[in-house]
């Protein structure tokens, strides 16, 4: 509810200079004056909502409470931030903004093939690091979980092009298939990680199929409510998930077999005992930071792969015209669909992942704001690249753990942060693409004006 | 090879098409002339199947593909470079043939490629290059070359003189005729640039108003006093 004020500050405005029919003596404070006042009544029309009313548990049932004063306070910002921004906004270069890869970008870019590899490093040489004690690891694999799912929904947004707001109904399939196999069958993590990323792309298929007809924002609020209904169906079919109590006691990974423990159940080896070194419990988070460091690895490396091949290619077309796909050949409904299942795949990995290393899982952890996050690093790293992704998911989730005592207002933070990024870049962070094939070496001189004579 | 029978196409209450009847024999190029909003575009992307005819039959090499989905008509063998060729812009060159080649066979993607470099020389010199930074030429030339990597034998042309300077007019409608001769690509080319499209022409049917007023070959409809007044009147 607080994120409303920086929604609001986002909301389209007439960002024209007046008509040439206005005379020029009017005064140059009127224009900008205007759109903050819009935007403030906008902010207004959903503040009151959404903020002005409270309920609260009173003596007999609940009791709706207004507060108004923090309906004043959110009209109040916004009409200062966009009173500012209308201020700054001659300053700002507006070409850039337009244009697809200005000279930071592209320097970025050549950048980026020598980063790459040395990002990989650095993350593969992390646990051993002096610095790196418990906190820093706990949170990295968050990060990491994140860049997964980030590169996971990147496939189905920023390539295929197909907004959906429901990928965590994805993330949360793969983690309960994985926690019910594993406690009712008994079966070890390797064996059901491919079976959860199986059930999430089944169920990846089930959904796409009716709704990839969609367009655009029917999409949207159909995988929106698909998401939702996901959760709804965990915390009521009690039988099978426990409804809202969850599924406890997850098996936790092995090391191939090797448990990470002091002394293993039913006598045997346990990891520190095999490989003759004494018990710590850091050795189960270094190893679930590899685990999860891998699996994003894979998803990177499948995603920079298929890119390259036919479907990949289709995606992409999809993504930027789909009646010239039609007219080329391409079966939309299908190549739609494999993007969807292939997406889904890797949540349901990234859910497996979840669930082993939480040993619990319940429906709270898979709510609408999961899905927004996700689709915030895709969006905000600039839809279809995979470096922007990793960029975004160490800023909007690294970021909030710095920023802890800010407590209830992180998601002001961060929806103040967004709206920052997408004011400064609004096609996100890192948008550019590559050509994914090259005849011969790269040509330095190759214009990249987007703009045609 | 192309057969077309009372069709009749709507977009949503706007009859666009009121009964089109007309014939593309196999080797020929057909040119169809009409204004602006005649309906030329909306026939051509009828034959592909989007929007679909509501009435009438289109018949190409015996089947009847008036209800077939358009990506099964593209793997029959016919190829379109669509009104405002609808090149993918963040793709380069390359990228924006090689999608052209989907339902071809993989086998042959060299061969086409080569082809179609050969045909337009310039597409190779630029193919790492931004579809989106081509020049309305290249541009055109590279929906044409993207329309012949599935290896049509019917290639559909949506006003591919539209915007360009007579130069490179000129070039592009003399590659169509090579395409259509040493190729043998049948041509059935849309055109409101009447002048060089019907000299190109075997035959040419008129669109107005959403049906067929007139044909004949390209030579009757160039001598054609009426077409004179309505088409050719100011230009070449
Ligand atoms: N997508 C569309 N939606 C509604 N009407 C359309 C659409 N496309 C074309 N039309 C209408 O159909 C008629 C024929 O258009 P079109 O086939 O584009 O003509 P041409 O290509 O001969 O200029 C016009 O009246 C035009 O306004
Ligand atoms: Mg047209």
């Amino acid at each position: 509810m607080s994120t409303a004020a920086p929604i609001a500050t986002a909301a389209p405005a007439p960002a024209k200079a007046p008509p040439p029919a206005v005379p020029p003596a009017r005064h140059p404070l009127l224009a900008p004056l205007r759109e903050a006042a819009v935007a403030a009544l906008v902010a207004l029309a959903v503040a009151v909502p959404l903020v002005g009313f409270e309920t609260v548990q009173g003596a007999s049932g609940l009791v709706l409470r207004t507060r108004w004063s923090w309906v004043a306070i959110a009209v109040v910002s916004v009409f200062i931030g966009r009173l500012l921004l209308a201020l700054l906004r001659p300053v700002r270069r507006q070409p850039r903004a337009r244009k697809d890869a200005g000279p930071a970008a592209r320097a970025f870019r050549d950048a980026a093939r020598w980063l790459g590899p040395i990002a990989i490093l650095l993350a593969l040489a992390l646990p051993l690091l002096p610095f790196a004690d418990r906190y820093i690891l706990d949170v990295s694999i968050l990060v990491l979980t994140y860049i997964m799912l980030g590169w996971g929904l990147n496939i189905v947004v920023g390539l295929a092009g197909l907004l959906d707001l429901g990928y965590v109904a994805f993330y949360a399939v793969g983690a309960y298939s994985y926690g019910l196999l594993a406690l009712n069958f008994d079966l070890s993590f390797w064996m059901c990680l491919p079976l959860a990323g199986m059930f999430a792309a089944t169920f990846g298929m089930l959904l796409g199929f009716p709704v990839l007809r969609l367009r655009g924002d029917y999409l949207a609020i159909v995988t929106l409510g698909f998401g939702e209904m996901i959760r709804v169906i965990l915390i009521n079919w009690y039988k099978l998930t426990n409804g809202p109590n969850g599924l406890s006691g997850i098996p936790r990974p092995s090391f191939f077999g090797l448990p990470f423990a002091t002394t293993p159940a039913g006598g045997g080896e346990t990891f520190s005992s095999f490989f003759g070194i004494a018990y710590s419990p850091l050795h189960r988070v270094i190893f679930l930071y590899y685990l999860i460091l891998v699996l994003a690895l894979l998803t990177n490396l499948f995603t920079l792969r298929i890119r390259k091949l036919p479907v990949g290619r289709a995606w992409e077309g999809l993504r930027e015209d789909e009646i010239a796909c039609r007219s080329l050949g391409i079966n939309p409904t299908n190549t739609k669909l494999t993007a969807f299942a292939i997406g889904a795949m890797f949540a349901g990995f990234a859910g497996s992942f979840f669930a082993t290393r939480q040993g619990f899982v319940s429906p709270e952890s898979f709510s609408f704001i999961e899905s927004a996050i996700i689709l915030a690093i895709v969006v905000l790293g600039g839809m279809g690249s995979q470096v922007g992704v990793v960029v975004a998911a160490i800023v909007l989730i690294g970021g909030p753990e710095l920023v802890r005592q800010l407590e209830d207002f992180r998601m002001l933070a961060f929806g103040g942060l967004m709206v920052l990024i997408m004011i400064w870049r609004p096609r996100g962070l890192l948008a550019f693409r590559d050509p994914t094939i090259r005849l011969g070496p790269r040509r330095t001189a190759a214009p990249t004006g987007e703009h045609r004579g | 090879m192309l057969t077309i029978g009372g069709v009749h196409t709507f977009y949503g209450n706007i009859e666009a098409l009121r009964g089109v009847d007309l014939e593309v024999r196999e080797g020929e190029i057909v040119t169809l002339i009409g204004a602006n909003g005649a309906g030329k575009s909306t026939l051509l992307m009828t034959i592909c199947g989007q929007p679909r005819a509501s009435r009438g039959t289109i018949v190409f090499e015996g089947k009847d593909i008036t209800r077939w989905p358009t990506h099964a008509i593209i793997r029959a063998g016919i190829a379109q470079s669509p009104e405002g060729r609808r090149i993918f812009p963040r793709m380069s060159v390359h990228e924006n043939l090689l999608m052209g080649a989907t339902v071809s066979d993989p086998a042959h993607l060299a061969d086409d490629l080569n082809r179609v470099y050969a045909l337009f020389p310039i597409l190779q010199r630029r193919s790492d290059q931004r579809g989106g930074t081509l020049s309305g030429g290249e541009q055109q030339m590279l929906a044409i070359g993207r329309a012949l990597m599935s290896r049509p034998r019917l290639l559909l042309l949506d006003e591919p003189s539209l915007g360009l300077a007579p130069m490179v007019v000129k070039q592009i409608f003399r590659t169509i005729e090579d395409i259509n001769r040493e190729q043998g690509v049948t041509v059935f080319l849309v055109e409101q640039n009447a002048y060089h499209a019907l000299k190109l022409a075997h035959r040419a049917y008129v669109l107005v108003n959403g049906s067929v007023s007139l044909s004949g070959s390209g030579r009757e409809l160039l001598a054609n006093a009426e077409i004179r007044a309505a088409y050719l009147e100011g230009g070449h």
